[in-house]
């Protein structure tokens, strides 16, 4: 019985092929228009979610507290407050997954008769773990290098594209600030961070190596900053109430006074950063969902015409032994099936242009299975709600009027 | 003896208007028997087209009993009288009524839809009921492809198709020339002499009426007579002469 309503349906929407069309033209360009801007909002989400993995989970940043000498007010990390100890007591407490201490600095760098500056980081091993970071070739240097300061490096995509070109920089030797340092490895690409630097253009030495032998500090055992991590995002808070008090103590800073040093949550920054991303996308779903909910209206607007306009048709149908419900579900076959050859258009048309945005523009859009599968439900929810009324109009006519209605 | 098809006990309908209600049937009382052919006469408003959607189970009386096939219609609720409509008459209207989108082999099939009966069924016992009223070669023909008296054919076919009790045939001529209205009365005749379907026919013309057997004639809303034809044709003749 429903195939044979179904084919009924498909011969009166054929009957008014012009009209049947518009109408699905409205759902074709809602659908579509859902699934090319959820498309290009969980593109946007996904790069944001990708920069975030980049920087490392649950991170805290450490800096030192700032100078002032002669009116002069260094920045923050000018002072030598914090020390290796303080990074290794800061290890010791709970919950604390690693630290990396980090002594950093600008350097020129030579290898051959190609010469580049960049930033360079003395840190410990810890620092890859911290951030994440996986090496592309070699191996990182150890706690051994740290003791004896050995001249070791490893290299950020980047800086090897700008020294070595498509040499393997492995094992070769390069001079940073004339002293040679020995390439132990060469780190995985991570693009850009969060605020668009190239998080590749960088060199990692040992710390003790960039205190003592290439940066120098005032005094010794001083890092300008480290990174510490959280074993899991719930202890964050009570590893940065930790911190505070055991840097407090360790600085001997009286009661009321300032820190001579300032502690960061980079993960509260980043998850500010993924929420907005989130709030763009869930907007441009919503505006999209607008023209859908329009095109939901002209279905309801058409059926109405239908349902008067067949009216006497409802009546012979009635007369020749259609119940009420025969009637509603003829109605509503009619309103599902061009939502959902609507939809099944949409999404053709969302996911082509969609991809031709990605083509042209070079945006990132990502088509979840989810969001054609959510645009198909709701489209067949829309045929449902606004296919119901008229149905419902023409349901409810007593045969006699319908069959005398002119 | 068999049950009547159609026992009709001091039926009354009223309109309500603005002014009040309006009585448009008044004590009406009939019996059909099986196999009968009756003609229902009357002038303009006296009540033939409301008794008939009665009749039809179209619509709802406002008292009396009315008991179709053995059962009390006032009882039912919409979809016991649709399935009534379906199973027990019959339609034949004034105006042909087929849908003008679907062939005739789908115009015929309708009623079967709504008993459920599967799509080769369908077409099988539509075909056969279009071969029944001559139209054996039009299965895939629209509706406005062919003459008015063809039209009211495939209407009969599709009245005959889910075999009823009861045919009811409201003004079936009078779209139709005379020949025409002859062709379309003499299927009638044939259906109720051969296959014994009862048919209760309204019309204002009195050759149309002459081929039933028995007259009921209404004015103002009551049965003003009740009997044979044969003796109401000769009435008809006093009156006019």
């Amino acid at each position: 019985m429903t195939v044979a309503m179904l084919a009924e349906a498909w011969q009166a929407m054929g009957a008014n092929r012009l009209r049947t069309f518009l109408t699905m033209l409205g759902m074709v360009i809602g659908v579509g228009a859902v699934i090319l801007m959820l498309a290009v909002g969980q593109g946007a989400q996904q790069q944001v979610q990708a920069s975030i993995a980049s920087m490392g989970s649950n991170l805290f940043i450490v800096l030192s507290g700032s100078t002032t000498s002669g009116g002069l007010r260094m920045g923050g990390g000018a002072a030598p407050t914090l020390t290796m100890a303080d990074a290794a007591a800061i290890e010791e407490l709970p919950s604390v997954a690693a630290v990396a201490p980090s002594a950093p600095g600008t350097a020129q760098l030579v290898y051959g008769p190609n010469n580049w500056s960049t930033q360079v980081y003395g840190t410990t091993p810890s620092y890859l773990t911290v951030r994440d970071w996986k090496l592309a070739a070699g191996f990182p240097f150890t706690d051994s290098d740290i003791r004896s300061a050995t001249r070791v490096a490893l290299l950020g995509q980047t800086v090897v594209q700008n020294l070595f070109g498509d040499e393997d920089p492995v094992g070769k030797t390069l001079r940073i600030k004339n002293s040679p340092y020995v390439v132990l490895g060469v780190l995985a690409a991570k693009g850009q961070s969060l605020d668009g630097r190239d998080q590749d253009d960088t060199v990692i030495v040992p710390v003790t190596t960039a205190q003592r032998k290439l940066f120098g500090v005032q005094f010794a055992g001083t890092v300008r900053f480290m990174m510490v991590q959280a074993e899991s995002a719930d202890a964050m808070p009570a590893v940065e109430k930790a911190m505070n008090e055991l840097l407090r103590q360790r600085h001997r800073i009286r009661e009321g006074a300032d820190n001579d040093f300032s502690v960061r949550n980079l993960t509260a920054v980043a998850n500010t950063a993924a929420e907005t991303a989130q709030v763009m996308s869930l907007m441009l779903g919503a505006i999209a969902s607008v023209s859908l909910l329009v095109g939901g209206i002209g279905i309801m607007n058409i059926m109405l015409v239908s349902v008067t306009e067949r009216t006497r048709e409802i009546g012979i149908r009635m007369a020749i032994g259609a119940r009420g419900r025969d009637i509603l579900l003829q109605f509503l076959l009619e309103a599902i099936i061009i939502s959902v050859i609507g939809c099944l258009i949409g999404v053709g048309l969302g996911v082509g242009s969609a991809l031709a945005v990605n083509k042209f523009s070079g945006m990132a859009v990502v088509v979840t299975p989810w969001s054609i599968a959510m645009a198909f439900a709701v489209a067949a929810a829309v045929g449902i709600f606004f296919g119901w009324y008229p149905a419902r109009k023409a349901a409810a006519m007593k045969p006699i009027d319908a069959l005398r209605y002119q | 003896m068999a049950e009547p098809v159609i026992r009709i006990a001091s039926l009354h309908k009223e309109y309500e208007t603005e002014a009040g209600p309006v009585p448009v049937l008044k004590e009406i009382s009939v019996t059909v028997e099986p196999g009968e052919f009756l003609a229902i006469m009357g002038p303009s408003g006296s009540g033939k087209s409301t008794f008939m959607n009665i009749l039809g189970c179209l619509d709802v009386a406002t008292g009396g009993s009315y008991i179709l096939n053995g059962r009390d219609v006032g009882t039912l609720n919409p979809d016991e009288l649709a399935h009534l409509r379906n199973q027990v008459i019959g339609f034949v209207f004034q105006g042909f009524n087929l849908l003008p989108r679907a062939n005739l082999e789908d115009n015929v099939g309708l009623p079967l839809i709504y008993r459920g009966v599967s799509h080769a069924e369908r077409l099988t016992l539509a075909h056969d009921m279009l071969a029944k009223v001559g139209l054996g070669a039009y299965h895939k023909s629209r509706p406005n492809q062919i003459s008015g008296g063809q039209q009211q054919r495939v209407a009969i076919a599709r009245a005959l198709v889910n075999q009823p009790k009861l045919i009811l045939a409201d003004e079936p001529t009078g779209n139709l020339d005379t020949a025409t209205s002859k062709e379309i009365m003499a299927l009638f005749a044939e259906l109720n002499e051969r296959d014994g379907i009862t048919i209760v026919l309204v019309t204002h013309e009195p050759d149309i009426a002459a081929c039933a057997h028995r007259l009921v004639r209404l004015a103002d809303g009551r049965i003003i007579y009740d009997g044979p034809m044969a003796q109401a044709a000769s009435q008809h003749l006093e009156a006019t002469a």
